[in-house]
């Protein structure tokens, strides 16, 4: 019955000689690459795990975690995706303490298994760094593009169960993205927009990401790029329709040695509007503002800092600093932390708009994210996105000015 | 009876009722954990619970977090008895494994008719009309 070929070892552990975590995951692995066809299972660099937040795990995931825990132990390096809250401060950030109490209970589960307690979904800036050409088994969808796209890893988009499995294991099936030959871009996307601040970049991904609806982009016309401006485009290009993949000419590693496809579209400066037009809501008073998503880098930390300083929040409008627990390290040491606090700014570390429990919280969200725009959907709130100036401004205001 | 050969996502014993439809299934926000009913509007199978029965269904679609529902649902005793796809897919699977839920794909699900009294084994469905 099984067409994948196993090793000796692999066997056991599928057979039950390592324990009830790994044969478990040996269950799930080979399950997944019978049904996608894979030959082999290979190693991994290294694992990041998603379904974190207990908003979304509930008490059947909970459990499901701590039986695994009892003897799952992670064999390669595993980071976690954002949970629901900050795991320090989430008093601050208005959460119950029932949904605290049990998001540390999924914490304590995934600390017993060995994974690094690291909260975030740029894994590749807080110590989790793949290598051009390693296989992986990310789950985040803005991380596993940015490893595909940007470093030139490889790895499928897993979800939470499958990506525990490969970290007990070590191992994931060999199929999709692993695979060459499904690395090929499939549709040529020629950028003539001219793209100024950060929100042009998640702007960017919501209009290739519905020209190219999943499928492998190769897009050029691309004049600079920095690490943020790749970061916000990963996290929109992929939730707005392409597959986590995709080359930019003199970005990514290996783009020069693929063709260029023939089939051509084009992202003019119109499709750049349309595309804020779109997500943009009608909304003048703001409640809410949140960056960092992805989680901001230390250099966009300072950029809020440097904006915010000598200024005050209105009251009934709150701001949130959404990073990684080590970039808020950095911004500690740095002053930066103090500058935000107190303009009345807030940090949520660990955790992010799309995965806390924010229903009915909030009736008005600005952002410099457009993904950050789709899932706060979810939690009933108008959207408006913009540039860190225009969302520091909407926080100082309670209003969009723009 | 008639006997269909399938492959096995989950292996395993399992007899019941046929609950079939021709449209894929999202767990997660499609279907109602704490009772099995589906409540995805539009839905074929709208307002019917997937509990105790054979559901057959094409595969399943939406959030991955949908292999935690099955898991919930298997807990809380309103899951399905046992499952059988057209062409199972990752959030199915990892929900059928880690909820022990018998489930065979790649079997013509045309054959199946709601209400069919269905028993699974291994990768063998046999139906009685």
């Amino acid at each position: 019955m099984i067409g994948m070929e196993l090793t000796k070892q692999e066997q056991a552990m599928l057979d039950g000689k390592e324990g009830y975590a790994v044969c478990k995951s040996m269950e799930i692995l080979v399950a997944l690459g019978e049904i996608f066809g894979a030959k082999s299972l290979i190693k991994v660099g290294s694992v990041q795990v998603a379904g974190v937040s207990y908003q979304n795990l509930g008490d059947a995931g909970l459990e499901f975690l701590n039986e695994l825990a009892v003897d799952g132990r992670v064999r390669v390096l595993t980071t976690l995706n954002p949970a629901g809250m900050d795991l320090e401060n989430w008093q601050q950030l208005g959460i119950s303490p029932e949904f605290a109490e049990k998001q540390n209970l999924v914490i304590d589960a995934f600390r017993r298994m060995g994974i690094l307690i690291s909260c975030t979904c740029t894994p590749y800036l807080i110590g989790n760094l793949p290598l051009y050409g390693e296989h992986l088994a990310w789950s985040e969808s803005s991380a596993v593009t940015f490893a595909n796209s940007v470093l030139g890893a490889k790895t499928n988009r897993e979800g939470g169960p499958s990506a525990l499995a490969a970290a007990f294991v070590g191992k994931t099936p060999n199929y999709g993205l692993h695979l060459d030959e499904n690395r090929v871009p499939d549709v040529h996307v020629q950028v003539n927009a001219e793209l100024t601040k950060l929100s042009d970049w998640g702007a960017l991904g919501y209009a290739i990401g519905k020209k190219a609806e999943n499928k492998i982009p190769y897009i050029t016309g691309i004049k600079s790029v920095e690490l943020d401006d790749l970061k916000s485009f990963c996290a929109s290009v992929v939730t707005y329709g392409t597959k986590p993949l995709f080359y930019m000419k003199g970005v990514t590693p290996g783009a020069e040695s693929q063709n260029q496809p023939k089939n051509t579209v084009t992202i003019e400066q119109s499709d750049i509007k349309n595309a804020y037009d779109n997500i943009n809501d009608e909304v003048s008073d703001i409640d809410f503002v949140c960056v960092g998503c992805p989680h901001c880098s230390i250099k966009e930390i300072q950029e809020i800092a440097d904006l915010i300083n000598g200024k005050k929040v209105v009251e009934g409008t709150e701001l949130w600093v959404a990073t990684s627990r080590t970039a808020k390290q950095l911004a500690d040491k740095r002053g930066y932390t103090a500058t935000i606090e107190a303009a009345g700014g807030k940090f949520a570390c660990d955790t992010c708009m799309a995965v806390a429990p924010l229903k009915g919280r909030f009736k008005a969200l600005a952002t410099t994210s457009a993904k950050g725009c789709f899932y706060s959907r979810q939690s009933l709130m108008k959207t408006k996105m913009g540039s860190m100036k225009e969302c520091v401004d909407a926080a100082v205001t309670g209003k969009w000015n723009s | 009876m008639e006997q269909l050969k399938g492959r096995i996502i989950y292996k395993g014993k399992a007899e019941g009722e046929a609950l079939v439809t021709e449209m894929p299934i999202s767990f997660y926000g499609g279907v109602d954990p704490n009772t099995g009913v589906v409540i995805e509007k539009g839905h074929q199978l709208n307002g019917q619970s997937v509990k105790d029965k054979i559901l057959v269904f094409p595969q399943g679609k939406g959030s991955t977090v949908g292999s935690y529902t099955l898991y919930r649902m298997k807990k809380n005793g309103t899951a399905p008895t046992g499952m059988i796809n057209k062409e199972c897919e990752t959030i199915v699977a990892v929900g059928a494994i880690i909820s022990e839920i018998p489930t065979v794909d790649k079997v013509d699900i045309c054959k199946i008719k709601t209400g069919d009294k269905v028993a699974i084994e291994n990768d063998t469905v046999r139906l009685r009309q």
